[in-house]
């Protein structure tokens, strides 16, 4: 079976480590996790990722900016892009959306829902 | 709660977070009375908003709502809506104590009822705090000239740093730097080292460099009072260039007046093409018009009632037999005047009473006529409740199947229309409720993921307006996506990547109504659109309808329908061309502009002109009906609106408005395009009224263009 390699770009460690239990418990997707915006132009060219799911708000580069380098980029520009945003920033979401994410998940949620949609996505069983 | 394991990395995070913050707030509370260091600010809101979604995502709710309360203060505080005193110090520094004993006590497993009140009132007063003037007035950022796609990446913070900065009249720049992939983080953080001392780093934006793959580019936004010299000698092989393409004002209140942007990315791209052009350059002609069973969404689903009659209010009738009683009464009044008269006989003046009495009944003749066509008018009209209550019914079944959790608003029952219209509208009103219950409600998961309420909404109503009705038919769903519909139109050949670039929301929007703007399932999987709204858009044009979407990501989807209150006895435009007189219906006429020919610009051998801002095409009436044109430097443009196109027709006089009964064209004239029929005015001159849906579409057409 092929495997799905997901990106989680969170600078939270218990948050991130609480999305890749949930998404580990997925058949066939491999999580990967990046701890900055600057981690993740690190290993961007080093997988393929077949989903992205970014944090806003990170320490060196903001999640938009990562977006939109995404985007701009013809090797990763196709790849489905979720944001994570916080409650009560609608302009967190509509920037995130403008540049070109797909999805915006806000916090804090269930990591089960976060599973369904990554099940959608990755067009799992 | 989570399991105990992760409990302890939350409470390890948490305390990690506290103690950065603890620092930053014992550095601010030695500095008070000076002017804080945002990048200090910005770290200590950081943490509050970090410990504020940590604490949420493990459900440890006291702490998450008292970090909360801080994060509203210190973003107001950060983004320089609220002035950081003494008061503000304490409450923070207190606040700090009140959540490390917060968590001592989570990490102990147990409650903390006596910490409650204390921390219920640090919450409120928080609240007050954070309740400072909120910045208003022009945005500094859009005089400046900032380029929009640069501005689109910043944060609502970074964004009020560059204004800090604007405000303090130093210069931006943009500092280009590219490093290897492999040790860019040291690189950069070498260089913010360099340029902290001459100002303050923004932002880092990285972007990717074409035929480099192991390497990446940098644009740091930088704002500094220092020389361009002086700056460049610290950037070791970075380049510097002004980020703004005008100099911040002078003066620090900014003038209220429109916004400029500049863009220095699109000052060369050629001009905005019409939405015209799209449709034309696709060659997607639109659909035969359709008949009434081609309409249907399957045959189970279509509401159309089979009958051709109507129900009346035996009150309505009543009302019609009385005028025809006063009607009557009339007509003895003239035969008796038409006697005298007669009598009178040829060659000799009239009494002068006569003449006045004649006057009388004439104008009650024309009250009572006013009265009927009023009342008979009135019996075409059914409230639309009785469609709506067919849609209700369906929608519940619909709803049920979905496995979906919706509520089904319906109001404006009552409000009446035309029984023909009501009728059409059926199919099309029904086509869009699915349309919102398959593809706008999101899937549980999904709208928990958007702290939505689990119950979707989706609403009909109807409402009149003048000489109109406005039916919404809206959803609370996830909305359209922009960039999907890009996507989709461009794989479609519907529109060119550049012209999707230039096109309002609205414009874009509106693709989805084009044939062939798709539609199969795997597009409208995820929060896709568009299945064969174009059949509706049809259906409605064909009912002098207007279709009209408004949508926004994350809040759901509004599809407005305006539509004239009959069809029978219309309102109509008349105006003039070349000597000729033609009658164009209100219902499709949006304003009447006057233009300057000098100001028409030509867009792919069409004539264009531009109003608000929006590219138009300008379709000379002379020329569609093969008329001579006289030579004039200003014509009055009707623009006229059918479902989401516009145009403008180039008219040499406005005659008035009248009221018209359209009579069908018989014989050889049945087939004159961009005429409905004709109608006949009060001094009996025959005028052909326009078709302006069959216009439009004729316009459009690519064949069209070379005409």
């Amino acid at each position: 079976m092929s495997t799905h390699k997901v990106l989680i770009v969170e600078d939270s460690r218990a948050t991130r480590e609480l999305l890749a239990a949930a998404l580990g418990e997925l058949d066939g997707v491999e999580v990967h996790l990046a701890v900055s915006g600057f981690e993740a132009l690190k290993v961007l060219p080093r997988h393929r990722f077949e989903l992205i799911i970014t944090d806003i708000n990170m320490p060196d580069i903001n999640g938009l900016e990562l977006i939109n380098f995404v985007k701009k980029n013809p090797h990763y520009k196709e790849t489905p892009l979720f944001v994570v945003t916080t409650e009560g920033r609608p302009q967190d979401r509509d920037r995130g959306l403008q540049l070109g994410a797909s999805e915006y998940v806000v916090k804090p949620f269930e990591p089960a829902d976060i599973c369904a949609l990554v099940r959608r996505y990755l067009k799992l069983g | 709660m989570a399991p105990p394991r992760a409990l302890d990395e939350f409470v390890t995070e948490a305390n990690e977070i506290l103690e950065s913050l603890a620092k930053d707030l014992f550095v601010l509370d030695q500095e008070r009375g000076r002017e804080p260091d945002p990048e200090r600010l910005n770290a200590i809101f950081r943490a509050a908003h970090s410990l504020k979604g940590l604490s949420a995502m493990f459900g440890v709710d006291r702490v998450s709502r008292l970090a909360h309360r801080a994060e509203d203060v210190l973003d107001a505080l950060r983004l320089g809506r609220v002035p950081l005193d003494d008061r503000l110090v304490d409450t923070l520094i207190e606040t700090l104590d009140m959540l490390q004993a917060l968590l001592a006590r989570v990490s102990q497993g147990t409650h903390a009822p006596d910490l409650e009140v204390g921390a219920d009132h640090l919450q409120e007063r928080l609240a007050q705090l954070a309740r400072g003037q909120a910045d208003a007035g022009v945005d500094l950022l859009d005089q400046v000239g900032i380029d929009p796609q640069m501005r689109s990446v910043f944060t609502e913070y970074e964004e009020h740093r560059l204004r800090e900065n604007v405000k303090k009249g130093v210069g931006l720049w943009k500092v280009r730097a590219v490093y290897s992939l492999a040790d860019f983080d040291q690189q950069l953080a070498a260089l913010n080292a360099r340029l902290k001392p001459l100002g303050e780093v923004v932002s880092t934006l990285p972007s990717s460099q074409p035929g480099d793959e192991s390497s990446i580019a940098f644009d740091l936004v930088f704002g500094s009072s220092r020389a361009r010299g002086e700056i460049e000698a610290v950037l070791d092989g970075a380049t510097l260039s002004p980020l703004t393409s005008r100099p911040a004002p002078t003066e620090v209140t900014p003038r209220p007046g429109p916004a400029l942007v500049f863009d220095s990315s699109s000052s060369n791209a050629p001009r905005p093409a019409t939405k015209w052009d799209d449709v034309s350059g696709s060659g997607v002609a639109l659909p035969e018009p359709t008949s009434a069973s081609g309409l249907r969404l399957s045959p189970d689903t279509s509401l159309r009632s089979l009958t051709q009659t109507v129900r009346v209010d035996i009150g309505r009738l009543d009302a019609l037999m009385n005028s025809i009683g006063e009607l009557l009464l009339i007509r003895s009044n003239i035969n008796r005047l038409a006697e005298a008269a007669r009598q009178v006989g040829t060659g000799v003046a009239l009494p002068k009473l006569w003449g006045q009495e004649l006057q009388r009944e004439a104008r009650a003749l024309e009250r009572k006529l006013d009265e009927l066509q009023k009342g008979v008018l009135d019996v075409r009209m059914v409230p639309l409740g009785q469609v709506f209550d067919k849609l209700t019914r369906l929608m519940r079944r619909l709803v049920r199947e979905s496995g979906k959790d919706v509520d089904f608003e319906v109001s404006g029952g009552d409000v009446e229309l035309d029984k023909l219209i009501v009728e059409e509208l059926s199919d099309p009103l029904m086509h869009l409720l699915r349309n919102s219950l398959d593809h706008g409600i999101e899937p549980p998961e999904v709208r928990r993921l958007h702290h939505k309420p689990q119950r979707g909404k989706i609403r009909l109503k109807a409402r009149q307006q003048g000489n109109q009705v406005l039916i919404e038919v809206g959803d609370d769903g996830g909305g359209m996506d922009e960039t999907r519909i890009r996507q989709v139109a461009v794989q479609r050949g519907l529109a060119t990547e550049e012209q999707t670039r230039e096109m309002s929301r609205r414009d874009l929007l509106n693709l989805v109504f084009l044939p062939g703007f798709s539609t199969r399932a795997d597009v409208s999987e995820l929060s896709g659109r568009g299945v064969g709204l174009d059949v509706v858009k049809t259906n409605l044009a064909r009912l002098s309808g207007l279709i009209d979407i408004d949508s926004r990501r994350g809040d759901g989807t509004t599809f407005t329908l305006t539509l004239p209150l009959t069809l029978a006895i219309i309102r109509a435009l008349m105006v003039g061309v070349s000597g000729r007189t033609y009658a164009v219906p209100l219902s499709s006429v949006m304003e009447i502009v006057s233009i300057r020919h000098a100001d028409l610009r030509t867009v792919e051998r069409r004539e264009v002109f531009e109003v608000r801002g929006q590219t138009l095409p300008f379709v000379r009436l002379a020329r569609v009906f093969k008329l001579a044109e006289a030579q004039r430097e200003r014509s009055f443009v009707v623009l006229i609106g059918l479902a989401q196109q516009r145009i403008g027709l180039a008219v040499d006089e406005l005659l008035g408005q009248e009221d018209i009964v359209t009579k069908p064209l018989g014989g050889r004239l049945r087939a004159i395009p961009g005429v409905s029929g004709a109608t006949e005015l009060g001094d009996r001159r025959a005028v052909l009224v326009l078709d302006v849906g069959a216009l439009m579409e004729e316009l459009t057409r690519p064949a069209a263009a070379a005409g």
